[in-house]
């Protein structure tokens, strides 16, 4: 599925045939054909606008004083930056809300939600699909079964879980034992680390790995643990890339979980953030820069690994 | 589901007599200490939280009290479908949402991913811009329609300067005739890049040789995408249809930015309730019965895609 977004050209072929294998379909050159694009370009560059005029409307809007946004809006000035344009709405932000405490929870806890989930979950998919032990079935189809459970149906019921659990807390310099998650890194980090579907993509991938290679390493009296770190891990890019992407945005959009658990300011990830700072009725141009200033990162990483991400969504789909 | 074991070289002699010192008996524990991480997370994130949801739907137990919960047998339930009628508009309004969002998101993601699987030039662009709402987080997406949504804001502007003054716009989240319309607008805008790119997936795993075969017998551009096409996206058909049937069912971000439910609970659903009654009012008990409601109603949806693709297995 590499080649999904870079090679349209390739949509219409044999699926994994080399490219030379296919003949090239002769382009349609009667006036039926072109009809055909003609009316091909008009749909794409209509739903084309469709897409993008809001958010071209956000990141305009994020530059302009509130006057000229209300003055603009009737004119096809609201989507272009003319006028008094500057950073100041930015510079607002930052000094209504601290955006950078928000920020920096929101990269820590993505980082190591996406960074420890890697770790665990390719272990766990090793463990399934490439070792024989007791259980292994039985764990496997339990792994699957619980695919179907959607967050948002254990969400509140995990609230109250999580407030009774124990947790270690640092009081006037001494290592206290306590109960209670909520208002931690803890919490907004640990219960999604473990991911079925994570574990299942793993285990696939894995599986279409020669295990002559395992063999091999064994005769020469390497740990299976070694065979993990040294073989596997090495040989499966794709399958690492594709389930940091499918869990990078889960986990930096992450919204329900810690508006629930997260009361503490300073603890707030930004998407939590935002709806605060957009109830403190601050005025809509301030809005659109903070909208902007946490678009604009997730965007440029997009952009930048738009055929990784792509490919990733269409394993999740095929796969399935 | 075509997780193979291993035909690995374990062919080794069971007999030992230390079974932790032979390969086998190595393999199991290693396979269990690589298995032991996620296990121990899964079981307490999710599948207590499952069990809990289940035993506490019985319960009258609250987040914060001095009194441990106790049994009240079905008064939940019974609650919810005689007493509540917030949830069952909640419900409505949840199927509702669900009615509009599942076809017309699922036929425009089909539409999108057939515009862009042309061999034209300029078609990776357009996948690129189809794409981009779905990296954008939901959450910014309903501040921004909010903004839009104003009865001074852009929606009403677009829409006067369009029709030349013909049409006037409405106060879309303040009127309950149109809040739950006006979110499903943006539901669609934010989450059909996703399903085209899945649909994309399945239109490229139709085999050229086919439409060759059609164009031979002369067949038009149509009959080619209902003989040819169509029969090959069935597989891509059930698992989109699901997707987007349970993402809907779970509707509750654009509404607890945009509306809170309202005006006058027309925008509310079955998960902004539970999350109403159970965090914001404490009543565990009752949101945990709200939420189980929920989970039959995908667990059923999960059993519908699993009988409609038995026969390809």
């Amino acid at each position: 599925m590499t080649g999904i977004l870079e090679r349209p050209s390739r949509a219409t072929r044999p699926h994994r045939s080399p490219r030379s294998a296919a003949p090239a379909r002769p382009r349609t050159r009667t006036a039926e054909g072109r009809t055909g694009r003609i009316l091909t370009y008009v749909s794409m560059s209509v739903l084309a606008v469709f897409f993008l005029f809001p958010l071209v409307f956000m990141f305009v809007s994020s530059l302009k004083p509130d006057a000229q946004i209300l003055q603009d809006i009737d004119s096809p000035a609201a989507f272009l930056p003319t006028g008094d344009i500057s950073l100041d709405n930015y510079f607002g932000v930052f000094e209504r809300v601290p955006v950078g405490q928000f920020l920096f929870n929101s990269i820590l806890v993505t980082v190591l939600t996406v960074g420890l989930g890697l770790v665990v979950n390719s272990l766990a998919g090793f463990a399934l699909s490439r070792l024989r032990w007791k259980g292994r079935v039985v764990v496997l189809a339990l792994v699957i079964a619980t695919l179907i459970v959607p967050f948002e149906t254990i969400a509140v019921p995990m609230v109250y879980w999580v407030n009774q659990l124990p947790t270690l807390v640092m009081e006037g310099g001494v290592l206290k034992y306590d109960f209670g998650w909520l208002n931690t890194y803890q919490v907004q980090i640990v219960p999604f680390i473990a991911n079925a579907f994570s574990i299942f993509l793993f285990a696939q991938y894995f599986s279409t790995i020669p295990t002559s290679l395992d063999e091999a390493a064994r005769i020469d009296g390497a740990s299976w643990f070694t065979i993990y770190r040294r073989i596997i891990v090495p040989l499966s890019g794709p399958a690492f890339a594709t389930v940091a992407i499918l869990t990078f945005l889960p986990a930096w959009n992450q919204y329900l979980w810690p508006l629930m658990v997260v009361q503490k300011e300073e603890l707030r990830p930004v998407m939590v953030g935002m709806q605060y700072f957009f109830q403190l009725n601050t005025a809509w141009g301030e809005v659109m820069a903070y909208t902007s200033l946490i678009t604009l990162p997730v965007l440029i990483v997009f952009l930048v690994f738009q055929r990784a991400f792509v490919s990733s969504i269409a394993a999740s789909g095929v796969k399935g | 589901m075509t997780v193979s074991p291993p035909v690995a070289a374990a062919e080794q002699p069971r007999r030992s007599l230390s079974r932790f010192r032979s390969a086998r008996g190595r393999e199991t524990w290693a396979g269990l200490a690589m298995m032991a991480p996620a296990a121990v997370l899964l079981l307490l994130f999710l599948i207590v939280p499952v069990l809990l949801a289940f035993t506490l739907s019985f319960t009258n137990a609250r987040l914060i009290s001095p009194n441990p919960p106790r049994f009240v047998g079905l008064d939940n339930f019974l609650r919810a479908f005689t007493a509540d009628p917030v949830f069952l508009q909640s419900a409505l309004n949840t199927f509702l949402f669900a009615l509009v969002v599942v076809p017309v998101q699922a036929g425009l993601g089909l539409f999108l991913a057939i515009l862009v699987n042309q061999r034209l030039r300029g078609t990776t662009f357009f996948r690129v811009v189809f794409f981009v709402p779905v990296v954008t987080s939901i959450v910014v997406v309903s501040i921004l329609w909010r903004f839009m949504y104003q009865s001074d804001g852009l929606i009403n502007s677009m829409i006067d300067t369009l029709t030349l003054g013909a049409l006037q716009g409405a106060d879309w989240l303040n009127d309950p005739s149109t809040a739950l319309g006006a979110i499903i607008v943006l539901s669609i805008w934010q989450a059909v890049g996703f399903h085209m790119i899945i649909w994309l997936a399945g239109l490229q795993t139709i085999p050229e040789e086919l439409y060759e075969a059609a164009r031979m017998d002369g067949a038009s551009r149509w009959r080619q995408f209902t003989n040819v096409t169509w029969p090959g996206l069935r597989p891509t058909m059930v698992f989109v249809l699901v997707t987007i049937t349970i993402a809907a069912l779970g509707l509750f971000v654009q509404v607890d930015v945009m509306t809170q439910g309202g005006p006058l609970n027309s925008t509310s659903t079955v998960v902004f309730h539970a999350v109403r009654k159970g965090y914001e009012q404490q009543e565990i008990g009752y949101a945990a019965a709200i939420s189980l409601l929920f989970f039959v109603a995908v667990l059923i949806i999960a059993l519908i895609q699993r009988w409609l693709t038995r026969e390809k297995n």
